[in-house]
């Protein structure tokens, strides 16, 4: 109200100048600003809600033009945090709900300025850190400007730092925001707790239920599984630029860069230097520095000055000790400069322990072995360090780096525990994203050798060659293990031959009859496949025998993850073309079967169906070829592994032919098999076969012994 | 006048409107007025003033004696430096509760035993049964306050009675309101007819099942009352079954018990279900749970807060659907929304897990103790994946390495594969005698494959070893090593000099063509964590005798590879020498025999899995019978008889009988074909 009362002053002043011939004008001017003023009080008190309004904007965070806020000295002050909350027990859970996204709602509170009873400030607007934390909120898929639909609230009050805090006003302030109710959803981002003399490990300001997101939390403090441990932001990510350097062996073994070490951590560190001479670099702040350079991007050891944090990454291993806090910044300098850090802060919750895996990232060393630092360092293999600077740096690049990288993985952290079915995976959090993309996690990862006694399916193609698919079918029935034959019709434009006519097998035969004539067809997971091993077979492969066969299934036994199957093919790199070749020739290697005969596991017919990446699904329908090298490429992608090519046999189809494979010897059927290869490998966006050089064959094939001794004798040389 | 009042006026309204709109906070006004120059903000955590130096080891608020307790201030790591991680076990005087007997049984036959207090990094008190006086744990000689103790209080031994004091609680069921994380172990509270070692291997790969939930407990339980029961159960894929008449095993549908008398049968019901709803926080669900993870039904567990077992290490979000009591209604729709892709492998992480670390009563007790000394030791501790990822936390020592890249196991999770070395061990027990003896012309065919990168002998001669020019020349790294026990289980000793993944096992008498070596290799590549060799051997239950037998006859099937030719990890030296007991050891260096199978059992004890026989040429077998005196061993009847004990009793230590048969061998592709040799890579294994 102050613009209205130097309005005000000036009014009078401009009167005596004024005529009275100007009176209509000035009644016009005065009937405007009447209306005007009805109807801005209209808007103001109209019953809409106002906060839906006020939502947190970046023209809200405007240092100038907060509304303030008088906090009266008998104001209510939270209770002091309760050590037995849990989510279960102080998190309303109802606020949340089911949603389809599984995202909780955060909400942020508009900025206000508190002041105590005599107007004196509370605390300091907020600071840089605050502010980039609050926009990367407001900027998130958490965010919302609906205070009644919000499940998480984040008050726009500063606490990073409890050094500029005025604990008990501050805490008043809490406790009057409109939704605290006890601090139920609330979250605090404090990274520097506690004050001297004591440092307590988190902050003290009395928040009751709220959660906390703190840097520096002991187990004595940590609420597990309610807190949230963050790190300590280093404002030094921002200045400098450290480029990611190759993992690998360093100038210096261990490195200490912290400058306010307790002395008896010191000589330590000095006795350890000593003992060691050059691999063991200790540095302090600086004494002789000349005027203007910042002491903090220096370090000296002796009369020698290094540059920090460059210096880190001369170092294999850098330490981290507790100072007076138990969070320090250095760790994230550390962790920028891919140096492996060496964590020495007994009882020190690591920052995201709840989801990041720090034994992959550093090592830890309790105070008491100090002493024996050296050699336990020593002991540590160089292949692990080099994996460990790697996680490192993986680790401040994506939970380090900026306060919206702490403020989002914090988020996240709450969201997984309220949606734990739909949390981030051990894997998602701690895999750097090129053992994400090359790593590989088999969806039948469980070592088994599935029961003899389930049998399998045999499920043929068919179009119309029905003479040819009986043969097949009387064959195949032969086959011990057998325990269902599917037949897939394929041709809608003809029924299936009439029932009478079919072999009579001892096995159950079912029919299916398809809409569309598609290749995807065989390989739908129908419901009629009980048994998890499926035979997929031609209807013209007739030349398999019943103990191929009956060895073929053992086989998958053995590998119920792999593709087992009989006609074998290979992939080459044509250095010519530049691209990918099919071959079908005598090769020494293997890294496809044909699915015109092969077992395999009922899930890839799942996967096929529903999971296929990109258009190959119905590229592979349009083009009427290559569903078998598709289904290849699917389970050696989802899997990481070679297939199995069984039993020598080469020839499948007509006994008359000389040929390897009537059909394949084809040069067009080549160049198109070429072109599916070269299509299925930029779609996956790499190569998954597997070339092995081996195939598998009956223990005793060829060996010189009886015949009739052999469990599978009849395994067909060509 | 008037005018003047009336500016008066129009100036105040004007000023009262601009104020309004001027309000400070409003997106319009703010949006209006022109941007202000945002001044500077400052940073939060800028280096200030820097803070004081930090006290040493000043432990927030060190505990007061017991209650709260961390392994920092109540647990002496100093005496696990000394002797390393021992454990002692108290004797018992007073009556023991079955679960707790069978517990002591692990402890005492576990690797970790020592009889000698003195020497014992933690001590184990047996909790005697009965009422117990409050002073009852201070008469043992050594506690100290608790201090390095450990306490397995199980559900039959009713209440403590006491306070723990430091401590440590391993602790099965419900009741566990003084939880100290890090501190304490949760333990699942297992049934009666949990066996002592070994243990059921998991069933096949969970198929989808006709249930979508199941719920079967006897009365109403707590939370669970009829009203919620009857909002979930749908009779179709949803069935939530409270028992009417309590039959052995039997329980009916009571609400629609007069509709269709429909019973179930609680076993049968977890095996045909998906997610079996789990009430934490009772007995009846501690037992469910581990029934539940047994049937391969995912529980869904409402476990507002309860520790699960040994969550410590286990990450049960790929096991288990973790609910909230609170939330039960939208169970159902969080089941549903739960793909197959995810359910299989939730399906398959539980017989994972329940294989791995509850199947046994020895299991339980051994994660129980490999979890603390993963605390003590924290620098060499398994990390997540090894705890979480077979085969599993018991079988990864991380002493070998804290890196998964040195274990056989995770080569598709690190999406590496196996460097393209080996190094070939050979046991040598003859002396070098002429240039024309096997162990030479083996050494030149090994040397000459590709993948060879270094040559150990091991000299278990009693004789001195031969100079180095005795010895042929090689274009590799040959060095000799001479053991200080030459007995056979120093073979499989895992030498510092071995550096590679790969290690070649030979025996000094062993025939082998660089093509044979280089195929195998090739094939090991694609197998790294199995054992691949030629010479194969088999076992099979003699129900006559009720016992194993042992057979070298040539068979469709076999079981075992034998190490005097085989590739396999180096890591299962390491296993081989640390995870195996000293009783075993020394009942093959006594018989001078059955290391191999001993490997055999450890491997597949891991793997789960048969070794892998490539072919070979056949005259492998031939000349290992024709051997002289030195080799005889293989044709001695004696030593058959020998291998057949060995047989037993190493089944009888694993609790099981870890080999699994295989019926296939691996050959080059185009083995024996019909086509030019000439097109062949690998030529020489046909050739005889």
């Amino acid at each position: 109200m102050c613009a209205s009362a130097k309005y005000n002053t000036r009014g009078p002043a401009l009167i005596p100048r004024m005529k009275t011939k100007h009176r209509i004008y000035y009644i016009t001017l005065f009937s405007i600003v009447l209306l005007g003023l009805i109807a801005t009080g209209m808007f103001q008190f109209w019953p809409h809600s106002i906060e839906s309004s006020s939502d947190w904007t970046v023209e809200k965070r405007s240092v100038h033009d907060v509304p303030v806020v008088k906090l009266p000295a008998e104001s209510p002050i939270p209770e002091r945090g309760d050590l037995s909350c849990r989510m279960h027990t102080c998190f309303d859970v109802y606020r949340c709900g089911f949603n389809p996204k599984n995202k909780i709602k955060v909400y942020i509170y508009s900025l206000k300025k508190y002041v105590d009873e005599y107007g004196m400030l509370v605390s300091n607007t907020i600071s840089r850190e605050y502010n980039e934390l609050l926009t990367a909120i407001s900027d998130s898929d958490f965010y919302t400007d609906d205070v009644n639909r919000a499940c998480l609230f984040v008050p726009s009050i500063d606490v990073l730092n409890q050094n500029t805090l005025r604990i008990k006003e501050t805490a008043q302030a809490l406790a009057q925001l409109s939704r605290w109710d006890r601090g139920t959803n609330h979250l605090l981002f404090n990274m520097l707790p506690g004050g001297p003399p004591d440092y307590n490990t988190a902050l003290d300001v009395p928040r009751d239920r709220a959660l906390l997101a703190g840097g520096g939390f002991s187990t004595w403090t940590y609420r597990q599984g309610y807190d949230v441990s963050i790190p300590v932001y280093s404002p030094l990510s921002v200045e400098v630029e450290l480029p990611e350097r190759r993992p690998g062996p360093r100038r210096y073994f261990i490195l200490s860069s912290q400058m306010a070490l307790h002395p008896e951590y010191r000589s330590d560190l000095e006795a350890l230097q000593a003992e060691n001479g050059e691999s063991v670099l200790v540095l302090d702040k600086c004494t002789n520095l000349s005027e203007g350079v910042p002491s903090v991007r220096k370090r000296c050891h002796k009369n020698q000055v290094f540059d920090y944090p460059q210096v880190l990454q001369e170092a294999t291993f850098c330490i981290v000790l507790r100072g007076a806090r138990l969070g320090q910044a250095v760790l994230s300098d550390v962790l920028q400069a891919g140096c492996v850090p060496v964590v020495i802060a007994d009882s020190y919750i690591l920052p995201f322990s709840e989801v990041l895996d720090w034994k992959r990232a550093s090592v830890v060393i309790p105070e008491e072995k100090m002493p024996e630092m050296y050699s336990i360092l020593q002991s540590i293999p160089q292949r692990q360090i080099e994996e460990m600077q790697r996680q490192a740096r993986w680790f401040w690049e994506a939970y380090f780096r900026s306060m919206k990288a702490i403020a989002l993985a914090t988020l996240q952290i709450i969201n997984d525990r309220i949606y734990p079915y739909a949390a981030m995976s051990y894997e998602e959090w701690n895999d750097p994203p090129a053992v994400k993309w090359s790593s590989v996690s088999n969806p039948l990862f469980l070592p088994l050798i599935p029961p003899q006694s389930q049998g399998f399916t045999a499920i043929v193609l068919t179009y119309d060659r029905v003479e040819s698919l009986f043969r097949v079918i009387t064959e195949v029935s032969k086959v011990p293990s057998l325990s269902k034959l599917l037949v897939v019709w394929n041709n809608q434009n003809k029924n299936p031959p009439e029932d009478s006519l079919w072999p009579k097998i001892r096995v159950p035969l079912k029919v299916v009859k398809t809409t569309e004539n598609k290749l995807s067809n065989r390989f739908f997971p129908y419901d009629e496949i009980e048994t998890e091993a499926v035979l997929a077979i031609d209807d013209d492969i007739i030349m398999l025998t019943s103990d191929e066969l009956q060895f073929g299934y053992e086989v998958w036994r053995e590998f119920p993850d792999r593709l087992v199957g009989y006609p074998g093919r290979l992939h080459l790199w044509d250095h010519e073309m530049n691209k990918w070749k099919y071959e079908s020739e005598w090769t020494n290697e293997v890294s496809m079967v044909l699915t015109g005969a092969a077992f395999y596991h009922k899930y890839f017919n799942y996967l096929y169906t529903y999971k296929m990446p990109g258009d190959i699904k119905n590229w592979v329908d349009a083009h009427m070829n290559c569903e078998d090298i598709a289904m290849n490429f699917l389970v050696a992608n989802v899997t990481g592994k070679a297939v199995i090519k069984v039993t020598p046999r080469k020839k499948f189809k007509c006994p008359e032919c000389t040929a390897i494979d009537g059909l394949s010897l084809d040069q067009t059927h080549m160049v198109e098999r070429s072109e599916c290869i070269n299509k299925f490998a930029s779609v996956f966006g790499t190569m998954p076969l597997k070339v092995v050089e081996h195939r598998a064959d009956p223990v005793l094939y060829k060996d010189d012994f009886p015949e009739k001794l052999k469990s599978f004798p009849n395994i067909g040389s060509l | 006048m008037q005018a003047r009042g009336r500016y008066l006026l129009a100036g105040l309204a004007a000023c009262l409107l601009a104020g309004l709109y001027l309000r400070p906070g409003r997106r319009r006004a703010a949006a209006a007025s022109p941007p202000e120059p945002e001044p500077r903000r400052g940073s939060a955590l800028a280096a200030g003033p820097a803070e004081a130096g930090g006290g040493r080891r000043a432990r927030g608020g060190a505990g007061p004696a017991g209650g709260r307790c961390r392994m920092e201030t109540c647990f002496d790591f100093s005496r696990c430096r000394r002797h390393g991680f021992r454990v002692y076990v108290y004797p018992a005087r007073g009556r023991l509760s079955e679960p707790q007997r069978r517990v002591l049984r692990s402890l005492r036959g576990s690797r970790f035993y020592t009889p000698e207090p003195g020497r014992a990094c933690l001590l184990v008190l047996p909790l005697e049964r009965g009422p117990r006086s409050p002073d009852a744990p201070a008469r043992p000689p050594h506690w100290n306050g608790g201090r390095n103790h450990l306490l397995f209080s199980l559900h039959r031994d009713g209440p403590l009675g006491f306070e723990p004091g430091q401590a440590l609680l391993a602790q099965a069921g419900p009741g566990a309101p003084g939880f100290r994380p890090r501190f304490d172990v949760s333990l699942p509270l297992f049934p009666r007819r949990l066996p002592q070692r070994g243990g059921a291997r998991a069933g096949p790969f969970p198929a989808p099942r006709r249930y979508l939930l199941v719920f079967e407990g006897q009365r109403s339980p707590s939370g669970l009352g009829a009203q919620t029961r009857a909002a979930l159960h749908n009779g179709r894929d949803l069935l939530l079954l409270t028992a009417c008449r309590p039959g052995p095993g039997a329980r009916c549908d009571r609400p629609a018990a007069a509709a269709d008398d429909a019973r179930y049968d609680s076993q049968e019901l977890m095996q045909n279900s998906s997610f079996c709803l789990v009430p934490w926080g009772r007995r009846l669900g501690f037992f469910r749970f581990l029934e539940a993870l047994q049937a391969a039904c995912i529980p869904v567990l409402l476990s507002n807060g309860w520790e699960l077992p040994f969550s410590e290490v286990i990450d049960w979000n790929k096991a288990a659907i973790i609910g909230d009591e609170r939330l039960l209604l939208q169970i159902p729709s969080i089941t549903r929304s739960i793909d197959h892709d995810r359910v299989l492998a939730l399906r398959q992480q539980t017989q994972f897990l329940w294989e791995t670390y509850f199947s046994s009563v020895e299991k339980i007790v051994l994660t129980t103790l490999e979890i603390i000394q993963d605390r003590i030791q924290a620098h060499i501790s398994r990390n997540h994946v090894m705890w979480n990822a077979q085969p599993g936390g018991l079988y990864v020592l991380p002493q070998f390495s804290t890196s998964l890249a040195d274990f056989p196991f995770y080569y598709c999770a690190l999406g590496r594969s196996p460097a393209k070395e080996f190094t070939a061990v050979i046991q040598a027990a003859s002396p070098l005698l002429s240039q024309s003896q096997p162990i030479v012309r083996l050494i030149l065919a090994v040397a000459k494959s590709k993948y060879c990168t270094q040559i150990v002998v091991l000299w278990s001669c009693e004789k001195p070893p031969p100079p180095r020019s005795w010895w042929p020349s090689v274009p590799v790294p040959f060095s000799v090593v001479e053991g200080e026990h030459k007995t056979m289980s120093s073979r499989f000793f895992p030498y510092d000099l071995i550096r590679t993944d790969a290690v070649l096992s030979l025996d000094e008498d062993t025939v082998l063509s660089t093509n044979e070596v280089d195929f195998a290799f090739t094939v090991w590549c694609s197998f790294p964590e199995r054992i691949v060799g030629y010479p194969a051997r088999s076992h099979y239950w003699d129900s006559s005798k009720g016992w194993w037998a042992y057979t070298s006859k040539w068979t469709n099937e076999y079981s075992m590879v034998l190490t005097g030719a085989a590739f396999y990890h180096r890591y299962y030296h390491y296993l081989y020498t640390f995870y195996l007991p000293g009783s075993l050891h020394s009942m093959v260096d006594q018989m001078a025999n059955c290391e191999d199978i001993l490997m055999n059992f450890l491997v597949s004890a891991v793997t789960k899995l048969p070794p892998i026989k490539v072919t070979q040429k056949k005259q492998y077998k031939e000349t290992m019978m024709q051997q002289g005196s030195k080799t005889s061993r293989w044709a001695d009847p004696e030593h058959f008889a020998q291998r057949q004990a060995c047989m037993n009793s190493f089944a009888s230590w694993f609790g099981f009988m870890p080999l699994v048969h295989s019926q296939m061998r691996l050959d080059p592709v185009l083995f024996k074909d019909q086509v030019s040799i000439l097109r062949k890579k690998y030529r020489d294994i046909e050739r005889l």
